[in-house]
């Protein structure tokens, strides 16, 4: 047929694209933009306040880091065509059960965290289970277990301890193997002889004179490095990750084609769970305590940091990479202004600038990508 | 169709009722590999119920299914699509968000082992995805261009040609043309003898006759849950494919007002 001898030559009408325009026009080119953006507009304005320097730098990843934990699992929820609004109180919730475990109950604490790890994610298969076999709006449905969770989160402390806030934890983790993947930090010796070679600053005085002023790389950001590079592998190099897109992207064809797609949103629901409860766990080691209060309004924060990453709300697109620099712009701008000394209730006028420009260039891109119009 | 070829599938005096409604009533056809069967007939003839029996989503009320010459029994359209019989669905067939590539092996991911890991085969899934489609005619910028970039007939090839990789001896295809512009039409039916050529069986739903007519080998009409016959494309023409669509009534009357259009 002629059409078919046309086709191969080439078609008048596909515009040829240069390499330079073909690596840029990808999902996390909004994320790459704000991250630079906010990096440089820091660096003129707050660069001399100590931002920049180890303490600062530590500070700012550290906040990053724990928004980035719980956009990773965010992203690949949302990317499968689903949310997930129990996550802030989910945090909140494995908080505080396992502080119970630990302290009322006085169990070890590598049990306490495995229990609570086994509960949430249950109640995150729950989530899933619900969504899918009643076709319900997943918006709907975890925005119930958002009141529920965090009622418990709640009620729970004052029924066993009759207070808001339960502490104590650190005594009750010390030595304890488990705690110290959560809780603990690594490369001490490396920043001790960066210490002890003047490169990096060290205590002059007092009971830590001559340690560095940074111990180490908390478990924290190795927590979240580890699983945004899981995120990422899952969705872009495996099996599953295709039948993520696909359960996304239009979940009748993705069945047609014989996606288990039920199964996919089960276990990614079960996945955030996971992520939330990671969070909960480094925060309990961290402040040796669990609060009712803890986790509060995250679930939006990951989700703004997804969108700002280049995925659909809608699913069907999206990128873990992207999601974690939309956690990272988060981090730097939250801490930012307080080093740059601005008054702190511009972050919100910062962040919805951030997010509208972001969201906008990222609908003109996926637009370039996909041939939406 | 030479005698010493077996059909693929017999489908014998089927019927299927909906509660009071019978939706067919005895319907007799046979599929030969190679060929393209056009399955002509105007809405609510009974094709979809038809094509739906022998893809395996409904069961039969009456009448024997015979696929190799040996009675089957699907139970589900899975079934039905490991045995070899795919349906393209009109739409509900690709994900315009994700790549040709993505979509192509899409629920048939190849794998490779990186000791206990199994990841994503991307570059042999690239590597047959641009080989499938420029076999098809179809030039990709490259296999990661999302399916959205494609026209609805280029679409249409992609989940043919999906099918037939995938070992389809039966190409079940529900109205590939109805929503496509002329060039497009053209490109699908150009398709669809391609893949008659390496000896898929093609059913070719449709209702328009000029479609039919430019690849079927052979052409059943359908009208109330009825067949009017089987006829081999040189011994009917088109007015008379026509003519038993409409059920030979209205159209004839019509057909003076319109001049010949229809």
């Amino acid at each position: 047929m002629s059409q078919a001898n046309e086709a191969i030559e080439g078609d008048e009408r596909v515009k040829q694209i240069s390499p330079l325009r073909k690596a840029l026009i990808r999902p996390e080119l909004g994320g790459m933009c704000g991250t630079v953006i906010v990096f440089v507009l820091f660096i003129i304005f707050a660069g001399d306040s100590g931002m920049f320097n180890p303490q600062g730098v530590m500070n700012w990843s550290q906040v990053s880091a724990q928004f980035m934990i719980i956009a990773v699992g965010a992203c690949l929820l949302m990317i499968a065509g689903e949310f997930d609004l129990s996550v802030g109180s989910m945090i909140g919730f494995a908080s505080m059960i396992m502080a119970i475990f630990a302290t009322t109950f006085g169990w070890p604490m590598w049990l306490a965290i495995l229990v609570t790890f086994a509960i949430t994610i249950s109640l995150g298969a729950m989530n899933g289970i619900i969504v899918v076999r009643t076709g319900l709006p997943s918006f709907i449905v975890t925005l119930a277990f958002l009141f529920i969770l965090r009622g418990f989160a709640i009620f729970l402390p004052y029924a066993f301890e009759g207070k808001s806030n339960i502490g104590g934890i650190k005594e009750i983790a010390e030595g304890d193997w488990l705690a110290s993947v959560f809780g603990g930090k690594i490369f001490k010796g490396l920043f001790q002889w960066m210490g002890d070679n003047d490169l990096i600053a060290t205590f002059s005085r007092g009971t830590k004179a001559g340690q560095p002023v940074i111990e180490g790389v908390p478990m924290l950001i190795v927590w979240a490095l580890g699983l945004i590079f899981l995120g990422h592998f899952i969705l872009t190099r495996t099996k599953f990750g295709n039948w993520i897109f696909a359960a996304g992207g239009d979940s009748e064809a993705a069945r047609n084609s014989g996606v288990p797609v039920d199964r996919v949103k089960i276990l990614l629901f079960m996945f955030t769970a996971f992520c939330a409860t990671v969070l909960a766990t480094v925060q309990v080691m961290e402040f040796s305590s669990a609060d009712a209060g803890r986790g509060l309004l995250k679930e939006f924060e990951a989700i703004i940091a997804v969108v700002i990453g280049g995925a659909l709300l809608t699913g069907g697109y999206g990128s873990v990479l992207g999601a974690a620099l939309g956690a990272l712009i988060f981090g730097v701008v939250q801490q930012g202004l307080f080093f740059a000394g601005v008054e702190s209730s511009l972050f919100r006028v910062f962040l919805g600038v951030i997010l509208l420009g972001a969201v906008i260039l990222n609908t003109y891109i996926r637009r370039i990508i996909t041939g939406e119009r | 169709m030479t005698s010493d070829v077996k059909p693929l599938i017999q489908m014998r005096n089927i019927e299927k009722h909906f509660g009071r409604v019978i939706a067919l009533a005895g319907v007799s056809v046979d599929i030969f590999p190679g060929e393209c069967h056009c399955l002509l007939g105007d809405n609510g003839a009974g094709k979809s119920t038809f094509i739906k029996t022998m893809s395996g989503v409904h069961k039969p009320t009456k009448g024997e299914i015979l696929f190799e010459g040996k009675p089957m029994h699907f139970s589900d359209p899975r079934d039905a699509i490991n045995a070899g019989i795919a349906t393209v669905h009109q739409h509900l067939a690709m994900i315009p968000l994700m790549s040709v590539s993505r979509n192509f092996f899409m629920g048939n991911e190849p794998q490779k082992s990186f000791g206990p890991l199994k990841v994503f085969d991307h570059k042999h899934a690239n590597e047959v995805t641009m080989a499938e489609m420029r076999k098809m005619g179809i030039n990709l910028r490259g296999p990661d261009q999302a399916v959205g970039t494609l026209s609805g007939g280029e679409r249409q090839t992609v989940a043919i040609a999906r099918a037939v990789h995938f070992g389809a001896k039966v190409l079940i295809l529900d109205e590939p043309t109805s929503a496509l512009g002329v060039r497009q039409t053209a490109n699908v039916l150009a398709t669809i003898d391609k893949v008659r050529k390496q000896g898929v069986a093609v059913v070719f739903i449709t209702h328009n006759v000029r479609h039919a007519m430019a690849v079927g080998d052979r052409f059943t009409v359908l009208n109330r849950g009825q067949t009017l016959g089987t006829a081999t494309r040189g011994k009917v023409s088109p007015e008379e494919l026509q003519d038993m669509m409409a059920g030979g009534q209205e159209l004839a009357s019509l057909e003076g007002s319109l001049g010949g259009t229809v």
